[in-house]
């Protein structure tokens, strides 16, 4: 009953009159020298308090600059990043997920590249571990620094459930196959899976295409060469999606199991599943919402070896962190100012305290000295450092253009609603 | 009905003119004063201009450029026409939207018709169970599909508590093609049949009582009544009833969204959610563009054919001939 039709044609109708207002888009206005203010458009979740104080601290020491931090609700955080840049309202700088999620404004021209900063202060890029670094770029190009801890995806299991079951942590392929087997008998769901948002079948397809055919093979997609969906490793990887679907490794009614509510990580907390593949996050949900399982029973380990395959089996998926972009607007020296704050002693001081594990090279001490949990902190850390790649999460590489569509092929792929020969055709296909 | 009342020039008035007149319009011959002027209606028509025609117009114009949401749109004529004729998610959205659109009517109107006569009705406690009847029209379209949502989890809703105990384990319904499509029909049907149950109400207490006495006079019992007697009395009723739900679906949105998110896979992606799926998720606003056109010539046909059809335009009186 509600007038759908008339309301997005009216925000089509809008945004068109606003690009057209600006003349192009090219997002100048809103500049940090004129009107003395830096607008910092940031994420809003319980972690953003880090940046805030970032900014209370720069502006201590500046008095003609103030930097105000906007924070946006989580949810439609992206669209309302594209209306802003879209209408030339941009912010001076903004949070993103590098890679697609940034491409767009790439191609348009709007963001200043970084690699000059870089060269003219070499302390901000040795502060960052390199592959986190690398994460920034589009285009081999710097356009992201780092502002926030890195969220690997790993795999969370109950030990309380593979203690009754005799079981051992998977790590090699052949385990994980035997635990399916072990569980299933157990009358327990193996793998915990939020198939209902389906950017969670997404981890598994990373970690299986990662560990069979290398950092390459998703480095070529990513770098715009849809053909490289072809990569036998693609194929390989969704065959063993549905052998892991036809052993019932994830249940059989994991496709309408939302993580956003909360289902999958309550299989894992309650104990009706065995292990779930998760990004490091999943670790403060559980503290949120089962506090005394991820205290007492929560483990957590690396995603397995894969037999023969050309993967390192250190490599790991994710996000390798989030990242700080500034809008081109010609007078940049406030915005590489406040980029300094991200990697000073309090900065980082400030994110470990809220849980989070920083992606610069002193973390370790002070995730010793700091961290609410140093165990999981430290493991999370050393795993992300040692790591040779670290694939970005598929969907934030992407342009949305393209992401959006192939994380529901993904989606019917777990559900068998395409082979996986099918699969791979109709991802190639995708521009 | 008058008897036709001949012009100035003594021809009798069109019957054109005789519609205007039954709708109290320019009655030839009627005094100017009290007539409202036709600049009452210019803000409207400004603000019906401004915030509908210009808009579609714009739509129409966006369908044939290439655009992210940044920059200027790009023209690239009728590739994304030629794209949607091409497109199988497409096809697939135009057919679930139909089945949508004639489920939703097939299975909403007996109930909301039966329920709404009942309701007109002077049985006992029928007040307290209609106004029972009627709480999901009170409710909001995204607390409905929540709501509903938590009822169908497979592993903490009490459908899959209630399942394992009466021999149904599993009872998964939202994992599969055709129960996630079931389901948003069902849930869209919860959610609507209360309001045509108030107009079938309204429709059925404007049934003159006099009719029914006749009828039991010549011996005819409910059955008949409700045959003979109610339903052709109600049939501007359930034309109106039949075009709300008709375009209501066209547009239905807001359960699919929160209750499937289009899937599993594409099982549920109707047209209008493929819309918002290409414009603010994939920001294709182009292609969106497109789609959303198709929308609205659909809808405007699907209400034009039922006006057209069922007689609504000419306003035929159910009361002719008493």
């Amino acid at each position: 009953m509600i007038p759908h039709r008339a309301g997005a044609a009216g925000a089509f109708a809008l945004l068109l009159f606003a690009t057209t207002a600006c003349g192009g888009g090219s997002g100048d206005s809103g500049g940090s020298g004129g009107d003395g203010e830096l607008n910092v458009m940031m994420y809003q979740d319980s972690l953003a308090v880090v940046q805030k104080n970032a900014a209370e601290r720069f502006n201590e020491n500046h008095e003609d600059v103030e930097a105000v931090v906007n924070e946006v609700p989580g949810d439609g955080y992206e669209d309302k990043l594209r209306t802003v840049m879209g209408s030339g309202q941009s912010p001076d700088m903004f949070f993103n997920w590098g890679g697609g999620s940034i491409e767009a404004y790439v191609d348009q021209e709007m963001l200043l590249p970084l690699g000059a900063t870089l060269q003219e202060n070499p302390e901000m890029e040795e502060a960052f571990i390199p592959s986190i670094l690398e994460a920034g770029k589009v285009n081999d190009t710097q356009y992201g620094i780092p502002l926030r801890g890195t969220q690997p995806v790993m795999l969370f299991f109950n030990e309380q459930v593979f203690e009754d079951a005799g079981a051992e942590p998977p790590e090699t392929w052949q385990d994980l196959l035997d635990l399916v087997d072990t569980f299933k008998d157990e009358g327990v769901t193996p793998f915990a899976l939020g198939g209902a948002t389906p950017w969670t079948e997404q981890m598994w397809m990373q970690y299986l295409v990662d560990r069979q055919g290398g950092y390459e093979v998703f480095q070529r997609i990513q770098n715009g060469d849809s053909e490289g969906w072809r990569d036998p490793a693609v194929l390989e990887a969704a065959e063993t999606v549905q052998d892991l679907v036809d052993r019932g490794a994830f249940g059989d009614n994991y496709a309408s199991v939302s993580y956003e509510e909360g289902g999958a990580s309550a299989l894992l907390s309650e104990g009706k599943a065995a292990m779930h593949l998760m990004g490091s996050w999943e670790y403060s949900t559980q503290l949120a919402d089962a506090e005394e399982f991820a205290k007492e029973d929560l483990g957590y380990a690396a995603f397995p070896a894969m037999p023969d395959g050309d993967g390192a089996p250190q490599a790991v998926v994710g996000n390798p962190t989030n990242f700080f972009s500034v809008t081109d607007d010609g007078d940049s020296e406030a915005e590489v100012d406040f980029l300094k704050q991200t990697y000073t002693d309090e900065y980082v001081q400030d994110m470990v305290e809220n849980g989070e594990v920083p992606t610069t090279d002193n973390s370790e001490e002070m995730i010793e000295e700091h961290s609410p949990n140093p165990d999981f902190a430290t493991f999370q850390y050393r795993m992300v450092r040692d790591a040779p790649t670290f694939q970005l999460s598929w969907d934030q590489a992407l342009d949305r253009s393209v992401a959006e569509p192939m994380v529901t092929e993904i989606e019917r792929l777990f559900n068998k609603q395409v082979t996986p020969e099918e699969f791979v055709d109709n991802v190639a296909a995708l521009q | 009905m008058s008897v036709v009342s001949p012009n100035r020039d003594g021809r009798p008035a069109s019957t054109r003119s005789r519609a205007r007149a039954a709708a109290g319009g320019a009655r030839p011959g009627a005094p100017k004063a009290g007539r409202p002027s036709a600049w009452w209606g210019l803000p409207a028509l400004l603000f019906f201009s401004l915030f509908a025609v210009l808009p579609m117009v714009l739509v129409v114009y966006l369908s044939l450029t290439s655009w992210g949401g940044l920059g200027s749109p790009e023209f690239i004529g009728f590739e994304n026409w030629a794209r949607l004729a091409g497109d199988p998610v497409m096809h697939q959205a135009i057919m679930l939207t139909l089945l949508l659109t004639f489920g939703s009517w097939a299975t909403q109107t007996p109930v909301a018709m039966l329920l709404g006569v009942w309701a007109a009705g002077r049985q006992r406690n029928r007040a307290v169970l209609s106004a029972i009847f009627f709480v999901p029209l009170l409710l909001s379209s995204a607390a409905i599909a929540i709501i509903w949502r938590a009822l169908l989890d497979p592993n903490f809703g009490p459908l899959a508590q209630i399942g394992p105990m009466i021999g149904i384990p599993g009872l998964d319904v939202l994992s599969s093609e055709s129960g996630a499509f079931l389901v948003i029909l069902f849930v869209s049907g919860w959610q609507f049949i209360p309001l045509h149950t108030l107009l079938y109400q309204g429709g059925a207490r404007q049934i003159p009582e006099s009719l029914y006495q006749a009828a039991e006079i010549d011996g005819a019992g409910r059955y008949r009544s409700f045959w003979h007697i109610t339903l052709p009395q109600l049939r501007n009723t359930v034309t109106t009833s039949s075009v709300l739900m008709l375009v209501g679906s066209l547009t239905y949105f807001d359960t699919v969204l929160i209750i499937t998110g289009g899937g599993p896979g594409h099982a549920t992606t109707i047209v209008p959610f493929l819309m918002y799926e290409a414009g603010f998720e994939n920001y294709q606003y182009g292609y969106a563009s497109a789609v959303a056109c198709v929308l609205v010539a659909v809808a405007t046909l699907a209400s034009l054919l039922m006006v057209r059809f069922t007689g609504f335009g000419s306003m035929r009186s159910t009361r002719e001939g008493m």
